[in-house]
């Protein structure tokens, strides 16, 4: 019973913390409410048992886009304080579409059988132990490729970053 | 540990679905109603969070380790994809004076 209000908390909170990233005014605010916002999501993983990817999720998003982001703004001075924003009719057509999408996976949730989810047993793959195993079995090629993937994306990085 | 693990399975699937959901229509809404390109950036990551959460959500409930690797990948890959379009916003930004998304439309026609 103390897992669901857990849950229940938790996405209150990461709820909350996602609206305040497009209803604050100062870009730097989105940015600290996000990492709210990444961080419940890693008490989410660790409820479902998942603590590998609960310990990547902090050091990669908190630990490194957040910091990314908020060095691009803070170097940048990009703090600009709704200088500028869209129509009111914009927004409004947005908050529409945004919540028909919902309305939509939500309706579609009735012609979900639970019955073809498989009952949830006592689950242990989340644990770096097995999923290191699997990784470096079954998943290797992939994995090395990732490797290279950052190296361009770094070498990338570095080449649009240099002043010319 | 074994009581952790026998608390989690008292929580739905359905309510991971609902949440994720949520989640997945904010961001398209701050994709949709947002002018500065970072917070539009931030709205995706959000999305991308959310269809991470489900995949580990399905994965626990499924005993499949398979959508947590998914998950791994997917991280690996929002990374490299951040480093990158931040790199793009600076160089855009030195060019143009601005992150509007609104002025730089000169290759939308």
């Amino acid at each position: 019973m103390f897992s669901i209000y857990l849950f229940i908390f938790l996405s209150v909170v990461a709820l909350f913390s996602a609206l305040k990233v497009l209803l604050s005014k100062k870009p730097i605010h989105s940015v600290l409410y996000m990492t709210l916002t990444f961080f419940t999501l890693a008490g989410h993983y660790i409820l479902l048992n998942a603590q590998f990817l609960a310990v990547v999720h902090v050091i990669v998003y908190a630990g490194a886009i957040m910091v990314l982001f908020l060095f691009t703004m803070m170097l940048l001075n990009l703090n600009l304080e709704g200088e500028f924003s869209k129509s009111t009719l914009m927004k409004i057509v947005a908050v529409i579409a945004g919540g028909l999408l919902f309305l939509v996976l939500i309706a579609s949730l009735k012609s979900f059988d639970v019955a073809t989810v498989g009952t949830p047993e006592l689950t242990q793959i989340g644990l770096v132990k097995n999923l290191g195993t699997i990784l470096y079995k079954d998943y290797l090629l992939p994995f090395e490729l990732s490797s290279i993937l950052f190296l361009s994306a770094m070498v990338g990085a570095v080449m649009l970053g240099k002043k010319d | 540990m074994e009581n952790t693990i026998a608390q989690i399975q008292t929580i739905p699937l359905q309510y991971y679905i609902i949440f994720c959901s949520a989640l997945f229509s904010i961001g398209v809404a701050g994709v949709l109603s947002k002018r500065n390109a970072i917070v539009i950036f931030m709205s995706v990551e959000l999305m991308l969070n959310s269809a991470n959460l489900l995949l580990t959500a399905f994965s626990a409930y499924r005993n499949d380790p398979a959508g947590q690797i998914f998950v791994f990948f997917i991280m690996v890959v929002a990374a490299a994809e951040v480093a990158i379009g931040l790199g793009l916003l600076v160089v855009v930004y030195r060019s143009t004076k601005t992150i509007d998304i609104d002025v730089l439309n000169r290759l939308k026609w």
